[in-house]
């Protein structure tokens, strides 16, 4: 190596003291960062990225420790030092990004304020001086307007805004290393996109040491140079960025890798293979090698003996006995995961043609619905009743058509109406105009004025497995509960008709009496999807049922729900702002924004040309997992508009990136609402431009 | 229809009392909740033994008047000459252990207890409707609440004892009214908390009514922060019980009450102060006693986990 790295941790374990023990939360980790790289470290959560952050700032709290090892930051050695001795070390030499922004600003200050705080309180700096340089490194990281946003509090701008003035605020110092803890996870795909690139290319301006925590391997993909791969607390493999995704030599890396869906993948041609089994808890970690109970290439050797990290290929170490012999390319599944997929997988359902194919039963029709909410205002007149209503268009006048056995996704950024479409289509809210017709029932209404057997035939997945089950309750009590209400079995049948929801999640009898603190968040999504099918329901609406799950648990309930699909004929409205998942799982894919649908039609057509402008802003921001593939950067401009008062004409040209396209800049998109131009084969785009336009697009992701 | 959870769950949890058993032993991982544990089970113990036996009968005058501490009267006597041991010990009874009716039959479990049940109750039926209906449920509900506490606490107590006359049931009446509002602003809020969880959406898309979605799915979840308030509540109940009998309004007689034990011996404060000390430290002990074992339950309930 030329140059001594910025951080060098060697055999490093952490430690926390509990009631009545200790609990080693990272146990073997070494790795280091040389000056203007960027390290990623992925894995799944409980895997410890986060704590081996906080030891090298220091906070590991009053119950934590370092146990072994060294931290060397510059040179210097971090551990054993005292914390005033350790503040003068670091000085401000290393700054962290967390993952909200909104919790790393101090609401009740403004940001030019806490932006200066950062420099008067490291250095002797002027606040006429700090002013100067704020403001530069507000115009540094692309903020719009960087005088204005000085004053403002930080309410008063997006979250995508927020984590540039936290960016901004951690680059002030020129810091040597700068931490960052999943910075974009709690931000929408277009947001994060735009994010992500201030990051790469602050880096190579910078010349900044950055450790990039993440569990998305299509963001590491994207802004990292090297990856290391952490696994119960281990460094299982460390290796460019390239090797990783073309020549994973760990079982874990590989897993991880395939078991997130490509982008253009669907369910017809491919299949998602999960990695059994979970992530053991720190104090049922297995001994040999951590990774053996859920290793396809396990053998005796690996249940006794601990491997090590070695070294594979230059600058790739991996801690595998058997890292040469194991192949990603030949990798076969194991028979019963093979037999289960071909259960899906092998015959395509009859209902994976267009919607508008003959035969084919429509169990859900959905027209010009509209969902209006009352805005309350704060002046005198508002409170008194005088001042006209004002109303947050949440959904405006959405219109498609479910064919029984299909999936249709929803996707659109965070505001754009989809979780207000489905809790109205649910009936957790009654709709304010418009028809939406289910099996001859009328899903205006909300539920207190629905009959029995439409609340039966109408089911929900949601999304937080945290929050998805009753913590009083045991698994169960809870699914027996739709049993007894409908009346699906006769009484005394509803423990058999329990074990068989059971295990048609793939979850067993054992699990009756558990309580939901008692399981991992997968299998209390899949507890969440066995309840909302015991009713038998013809619909179930799949609110981000995957989102807050791990990858490889992510890819096993995905396989369960097309699963059930193929099994009962379910018919599912699926949400996800993940892309890839939706194109993934979905027969129909509408395109929402801003209470709108800007594109409808086959899972395939959408993710080609021609597409809606928006889509096509959509699928370029994508953090692809395989650093060869080539994305066309388009990023949209500034945060979604309100909704209180969307834009005139067609909702989306005040961010269009393809309006210049038409004459005098697009002056009919603000004007005139736009038309649908229909493609063929139940495909729609909802744009004045051409369809001979939107085919010469160029298409935004090619390999 | 709440009889749905039993059905499966019958064999499978444990039975109450060793329920019981595993949350108290989770006091004693606390050193001030096994402090107050044991400063409320003196009490208890002694209420339980007071009822087969005194040293002498508590309202029988048998000896001097205003004697001091001494072999026969371990804590003295009081100004008509009667044990005030004995005394001490019957008046736990009236709080503790048994609630006298008006046709002159005897319940258990005290005054106390039976006025924090129903505040209990009554504020989480009230505090649970305000929280889940909102709106103008909620609005009309914290109004009259808001009302109610703008009183003071002793005001309340005159008005409901002059307009019922005394007895153990008025003051548990009493109790049940003044401590409702607290309750109920406890649980509203916690309602507001858990109705915005996703397992309330899933009752509701299963078309549950507001009844079973209060009580069996919120209720369940909120009885830990409800049963360390209650705790608190007996403290108090036991103070307002004190102040009443002080007053001369509280529990009727024959039974000696600790707070006119209180009343009646400061008269006499300069001749015999230990006979207003014994009653005052009695429920002194018991309160702070019951402090520390909510105290102690709070602490090992709310960490992080085991």
């Amino acid at each position: 190596m030329p140059q001594s790295p910025v951080l060098a941790i060697e055999d490093l374990a952490i430690t926390y003291r509990i009631r009545g023990g200790e609990i080693d939360a990272v146990t073997d980790v070494s790795f280091q960062i040389q000056r203007g790289e960027s390290f990623g470290v992925v894995g799944e959560s409980g895997c410890g990225k986060s704590t081996v952050a906080w030891s090298v700032v220091g906070f590991l709290g009053a119950n934590g420790y370092v146990k072994r090892g060294s931290i060397q930051f510059l040179g210097q050695e971090l551990v054993g030092r005292r914390p005033d001795e350790l503040r003068k070390l670091r000085g401000n030499q290393i700054a962290m990004v967390y993952q909200d922004p909104m919790q790393a600003l101090n609401p009740s200050v403004r940001l030019g304020q806490q932006l200066k705080e950062v420099l008067t309180v490291h250095q002797k700096v002027s606040d006429q001086e700090a002013e100067e340089r704020c403001l530069a490194m507000l115009k540094r990281v692309h903020m719009p307007d960087p005088a204005d946003v000085m004053g403002r509090y930080p309410h008063q701008i997006s979250g995508g805004q927020q984590q540039r003035v936290v960016i901004a605020m951690a680059l002030l110092n020129n810091p040597a290393l700068l931490i960052m803890d999943e910075p974009t996870t709690a931000l929408d795909v277009t947001v994060e996109a735009a994010v992500l690139d201030l990051i790469d290319e602050l880096r190579q301006e910078f010349n900044t040491a950055i450790m990039y925590i993440s569990h998305n391997l299509g963001v590491v993909a994207r802004v990292c140079n090297r990856v290391g791969v952490m696994y119960a607390g281990e460094m299982v493999e460390v290796a460019p960025v390239e090797a990783i995704f073309q020549d994973p030599r760990h079982p874990y890396t590989q897993g991880l890798i395939r078991c997130v869906p490509r982008l253009g993948a669907d369910k017809a041609s491919s299949v998602l293979y999960p990695i059994p089994g979970r992530v053991p808890p720190p104090d049922q970690r297995p001994t040999g090698c951590l990774f053996h109970p859920r290793c396809d290439y396990a053998q005796a050797r690996c249940q006794e003996e601990r491997p090590f990290l070695r070294l594979f290929a230059e600058d790739h170490r991996v801690r595998c006995h058997f890292a040469e012999e194991i192949d990603m390319a030949s990798w076969q599944p194991p028979e019963e995961v093979q037999a289960a997929i071909q259960a899906h997988a092998g015959a395509p359902n009859g209902a994976q043609g267009s919607p508008s194919s003959p035969g084919e039963e429509i169990i859900l029709e959905v027209e010009g619905l509209r969902k209006y909410y009352v805005a309350q205002g704060n002046s005198l007149r508002d409170v008194l009743g005088l001042a006209p209503k004002r109303f947050v268009r949440a959904v405006d006048g959405v219109g498609f058509q479910v064919p029984r056995r299909t999936t249709l996704g929803i996707v659109g950024e965070s505001g754009c109406g989809k979780s207000t479409l489905v809790k109205t289509l649910i009936g957790l809210e009654g709709a304010t105009d418009g028809r939406a017709e289910f099996l001859g029932f009328d899903l205006t209404v909300d539920l207190s004025k629905r009959p029995e057997r439409l609340i039966q035939e109408l089911q929900m997945v949601f999304q937080n497995p945290d929050s998805t089950m009753n913590p009083s309750y045991t698994v169960g009590q809870q699914i027996a509960r739709p049993l007894i209400r409908f009346q699906t079995v006769p009484r005394e049948q509803v423990q058999d008709e329990v074990i068989r929801l059971l295990e048609a999640v793939r979850l067993d009898a054992s699990y009756l009496d558990r309580l939901p603190r008692q399981l991992s968040g997968g299998e209390k999504q899949r507890v969440g999807i066995a309840r909302a099918l015991a009713s038998r329901p013809d619909l179930v609406l799949c609110d981000e049922p995957v989102s807050a799950l791990d990858v490889s648990v992510q890819a096993a309930v995905l396989n369960l729900l097309l699963a059930i699909q193929k099994e009962h004929g379910t018919t599912m409205l699926f949400i996800a702002h993940d892309l890839s998942v939706v194109r993934f799982f979905s027969d129909h894919v509408a395109v929402m924004y801003l209470g709108q649908v800007m594109e409808f039609g086959p899972a395939d057509a959408i993710y080609a040309p021609p597409y809606h402008p928006y889509t096509e802003a959509l699928l370029s921001a994508v953090p692809i997992p395989d650093p060869g593939a080539r994305q066309r950067r388009i990023r949209l401009e500034g945060s979604v508009p309100s909704a209180l008062d969307p834009p005139s004409g067609c909702r989306f040209h005040t961010r269009c990136p393809r309006r210049h396209l038409l004459p005098d800049n697009g002056a009919i998109c603000a004007a005139e609402v736009p038309p649908w131009r229909d493609v063929g084969d139940g495909h729609r785009i909802f744009c004045h431009l051409s369809l001979e336009t939107l085919r010469s697009l160029e298409p935004v992701i090619q390999r | 229809m709440t009889t749905a959870p039993q059905t499966i769950g019958s064999r499978a949890r444990p039975n109450p009392l060793a329920k019981l058993w595993g949350s108290l032993s989770l006091v004693f991982e606390s050193r001030i909740g096994t402090i107050g544990f044991f400063m409320v089970a003196f009490w208890f113990a002694l209420a339980l033994i007071s009822i087969v036996w005194t040293p002498y009968d508590p309202n029988a005058s048998l000896f001097g008047q205003n004697l001091p501490p001494n072999a026969e009267n371990w804590l003295g006597t009081d100004h008509l000459g009667r044990d005030l041991l004995s005394r001490l010990m019957q008046g736990t009874q009236v709080i503790l252990v048994k609630t006298r009716l008006p046709n002159g039959w005897v319940i258990p479990i005290g005054v106390a207890l039976w006025g924090v049940l129903g505040s209990l109750t009554l504020g989480t039926l009230l505090g649970l409707n305000a929280g889940y209906r909102g709106g103008w449920t909620d609005q009309i509900i914290m109004q009259i609440q808001d009302a109610l506490i703008a009183f003071p606490r002793i005001v309340l107590y005159l008005v409901v004892i002059a307009a019922m006359g005394q007895g153990d049931l008025v003051v548990i009446l009493a109790i049940t009214l003044t401590g409702a509002p607290g309750v109920a602003r406890l649980a509203r809020s916690l309602a507001l908390d858990i109705k915005t969880r996703d397992y309330i959406r899933a009752a509701e898309t299963r078309g549950e009514s507001p009844w079973y979605i209060m009580f069996v799915e919120i209720l369940p979840n909120a009885r830990g922060p409800l049963i360390v308030d209650a705790m608190l509540r007996v403290g108090y109940a036991i103070f307002a019980i004190g102040t009443l009998g002080f007053l001369g309004i509280g529990l009727p007689p024959p039974d000696p009450d600790w707070g006119n034990m209180v009343n009646e011996a400061r008269r006499f404060i300069y001749t015999n102060p230990l006979a207003v000390l014994w009653p005052s430290l009695a429920i002194a002990t018991l309160v702070i006693g019951l402090n520390l074992f909510a105290d102690g339950l709070r602490e090992e309930t709310t960490r992080y986990q085991k």
